[in-house]
């Protein structure tokens, strides 16, 4: 069954949201590490709450709430979020506090908000939204595991309309820490080189993206969703893409654009390469990770990406890798995977 | 929508016992698992009582193989989860789609904090092993590799009602035709994290909790895993035994009122239980017994006895708390009392609610004392609620 994407909103390294430009007015980071451009949440908290929600919390709730905005849909039928690492400053707030204090006299703020369901529990909390409410925490396929019970849901007549994304944030002792396991390239690099410079590592990245799905088709959606799948080591994941395909009734010179998960690292891009020169060998490919960085949600930075191509009929230059796409663009197919272990695809569509 | 979903494997572990039989016997017995904190050193050792598992992390590597450096709460799921696996006693498992969807609420953490002291001195501190597993997704991912499941995994966290959800997500899995097989559930070990976070907001018993009694004052921290086999009619035909029960109804909905707080109707414990109740197509009067959520929290115990209320008057089922014998097992708890669901089926018994004394003012009913056995259990209902304001309920129903 197909859903629709009614809306978008992405909060990310770049000005993607609160903007009608389409990735006209990139930012450039030189390091290892891209940081989110934070809009002003009073457009869409109280401030009187919002002072209280560390940042990743802000970032959930205003794109989940944006999303909404202009569809006529007040309360969804369900919320479903993804997330790896969850809340992590306030996590570390609260071991912070647990290590200074000798565990005495510890604020409970903290751990009350540390917990992974809080984004969607506060999306909730926001729209009194009473109805279905997840939160998929399975490392880097976190997000499309919260798009696949979507479409579920959807498919099994449960909910019409409903609020699903992602969020990670990058808080300094993460990427402290990730750093020192080896994630991160070991000299500075600018993001708009790193994919051109093929070496060890990658840039860290953060951000948050929502979207409301519907399962009405109308032209003011964005774009379709035909599918999201998500592999474990799988044994050969060229012929798992042949057989997605196949499914959806595609052969794969039928996708008019492929949007990967490059991000500059030799092994991560291995597999990337070999896809180019076989079974995408024909395809026109974009890339995104040089514009929001590497996080275990990052992928739907990519579904921001795709909806907005279908909706628009326009690439944006900054993401093409190679060829130029035939109008109109109707299929994109997106494949990212995480350290190798993890693939997923999704299968966007046009909106009618 | 799709087949029945039928409960063929049972595992479970936690503070009173390792295994599904010494459950049953420490239920019988009317033994509760709390005791002082050994597991780590805190200031709250001798301060508030706990049900850890009654097993060293040096003993669980050896029981599970798994590497030093593991987490407990890792070893816990592998316990539970392979025992479920082998009662399941799937005979070709290639030949059907398997999936492992498991919870947690803190991934790690038990390795994460001791990690936390040193790197918090000096940031390029602190053994990276013991950071390796921070996420919640490495606990399913390192048992999904021990049962060689590997056709779906994904992993949910809600808070206190995460394995719930796990199971309720697996069912669906099964329903919709994308998985044949599921081993669901979760698992949490004690961590001074939790124990810390429990603490601030002042819903912990300095003494052993007292589930739904008007002298309640907050509940006990336990640990544990729980998980159960779910599989297709088609699969069901191939195994050389009888199913426990089916899963006829679940649902989620949230309170939508305060992020830890319930609300003082229990708006989300309602409208999961009633939601679950339309799911499998029964009336409330069609439930035996009602395994609570039953924290032991003056908040929890209110708002879910106030939903029971609006829900089942005046036809109460036997309902009862095992958190008074396991203490709260977080986001095992859903997992672990699922088990507890399916056996009251399966051996026709009712938990009994230990230490209760007085009966709630604002409520009609109260719940059971003593263990009975010999019932006649066609359907229970586990409830599972969390911070966030989600609420599951389950309902298992006999074949």
């Amino acid at each position: 069954m197909k859903a629709y994407i009614r809306s978008a909103a992405c909060i990310s390294p770049q000005k993607t949201f609160d903007t009608g430009g389409f990735l006209n007015d990139i930012t450039e980071y030189t390091g290892t590490r891209l940081t989110v451009i934070d809009p002003d949440y009073k457009n869409y908290i109280d401030p009187k709450l919002a002072r209280r929600m560390s940042t990743i919390i802000k970032r959930g709730v205003a794109a989940g709430k944006k999303c909404l905005e202009g569809t006529g849909i007040d309360v969804p039928d369900a919320i479903i979020a993804g997330t790896a690492f969850g809340c992590m400053e306030d996590t570390i707030t609260f071991l912070a506090r647990m290590v200074e204090m000798n565990e005495e006299m510890l604020p409970p703020t903290a751990f009350i908000q540390s917990t992974h369901n809080t984004v969607a529990a506060q999306i909730a909390l926001m729209l009194q939204c009473h109805g279905y409410n997840n939160t998929f925490v399975h490392k880097g396929i976190s997000f499309e595991s919260a798009l696949f019970d979507a479409l579920m849901l959807m498919n099994e007549g449960e909910a019409h309309n409903i609020i699903v994304g992602a969020t990670e944030e990058m808080v300094d002792a993460s990427y402290k820490v990730l750093t020192r396991l080896g994630l991160y390239r070991r000299q500075p690099v600018s993001n708009l080189e790193l994919l051109k410079s093929e070496a060890k590592g990658t840039m860290g990245g953060a951000g948050s993206a929502f979207f409301l799905l519907t399962d009405k088709p109308s032209p003011d959606n964005l774009a379709g969703l035909s599918a999201a799948r998500t592999y474990y080591q799988p044994d050969n994941i060229e012929k798992a893409i042949v057989d997605f395909l196949c499914e959806h009734s595609l052969k794969s010179e039928e996708i008019d654009l492929i949007i990967t998960g490059r991000n500059g690292d030799i092994k991560n891009d291995a597999i990337y390469n070999t896809l180019g020169e076989n079974i995408f060998k024909s395809n026109v490919l974009a890339n995104y990770k040089h514009l929001c960085g590497e996080y275990p949600v990052s992928s739907s930075f990519a579904l921001w990406l795709a909806a907005n191509i279908i909706k628009r009929q326009e690439i944006p230059e900054i993401v093409a890798e190679r060829g130029v796409a035939s109008r109109p663009i109707k299929n994109i197919l997106i494949y990212n995977h995480y350290q190798n272990k993890y693939q997923a695809l999704m299968l966007v569509s046009a909106a009618d | 929508m799709g087949s029945t979903v039928y409960v063929v494997g049972l595992g479970v572990i936690s503070g009173i016992g390792n295994n599904v039989a010494e459950h049953l016997s420490a239920f019988e017995r009317e033994a509760a698992g709390m005791g002082d904190i050994s597991l780590f050193d805190t200031l709250h050792q001798h301060q508030l009582p706990v049900a850890e598992v009654k097993l060293s992390n040096a003993e669980l590597i050896k029981m599970t193989g798994l590497p030093g450096r593991s987490s407990r709460t890792t070893m816990l799921s592998s316990v539970a989860a392979k025992e479920a696996w082998e009662d399941a006693g799937i005979t070709d498992p290639k030949a059907f789609r398997t999936g492992f969807i498991s919870a947690n609420t803190v991934g790690g953490m038990d390795k994460s904090e001791s990690f936390f002291v040193e790197f918090w001195a000096d940031n390029n501190k602190g053994k990276l092993r013991n950071i390796f597993d921070h996420e919640c997704g490495s606990m399913t991912e390192i048992v999904a590799d021990q049962l060689g499941i590997k056709d779906f995994i994904t992993t949910i966290s809600t808070a206190c009602s995460s394995s719930a959800n796990a199971i309720f997500y697996a069912a669906r899995l099964i329903k919709n035709g994308i998985i044949d097989i599921a081993v669901a559930g979760g698992a949490d070990s004690l961590t001074k994290f939790t124990l810390n976070g429990f603490n601030t907001l002042m819903i912990t018993d300095k003494e052993l909790c007292r589930p739904f009694d008007q002298n309640r004052e907050g509940l006990n921290l336990g640990e544990g895993a729980g998980y159960v086999v779910l599989v297709s009619e088609q699969v069901l035909k191939t195994l050389n035994k009888q199913a426990y029960c089916m899963i006829s109804g679940y649902n989620n909905s949230n309170d939508a009122y305060h992020q830890t707080a319930s609300s003082p109707e229990g708006t989300g414990s309602y409208l999961a239980m009633k939601g679950a109740l339309e799911k499998a197509g029964l009336q409330p009067s069609d439930i035996d017994y009602i395994n609570l959520h039953g924290t032991g929290t003056p908040n929890n115990d209110s708002s879910e006895g106030i939903a029971v209320r609006r829900l089942f008057d005046p036809n109460y089922p036997a309902v009862s708390s095992t958190k008074s014998f396991t203490g709260h097992t977080l986001g095992a708890s859903g997992g672990v009392e699922a088990v507890f669901s399916v056996l009251a089926i399966k051996h026709g018994l009712i938990y009994p609610n230990l230490r209760f004394e007085t009966r709630m003012e604002e409520l009609p009913f109260e719940p059971v004392k003593h263990f009975q056995a010999g019932q006649n259990i066609k359907h229970v209902m586990s409830n599972s609620f969390g911070f966030g304001g989600n609420c599951t309920s389950l309902i298992f129903s006999a074949v």
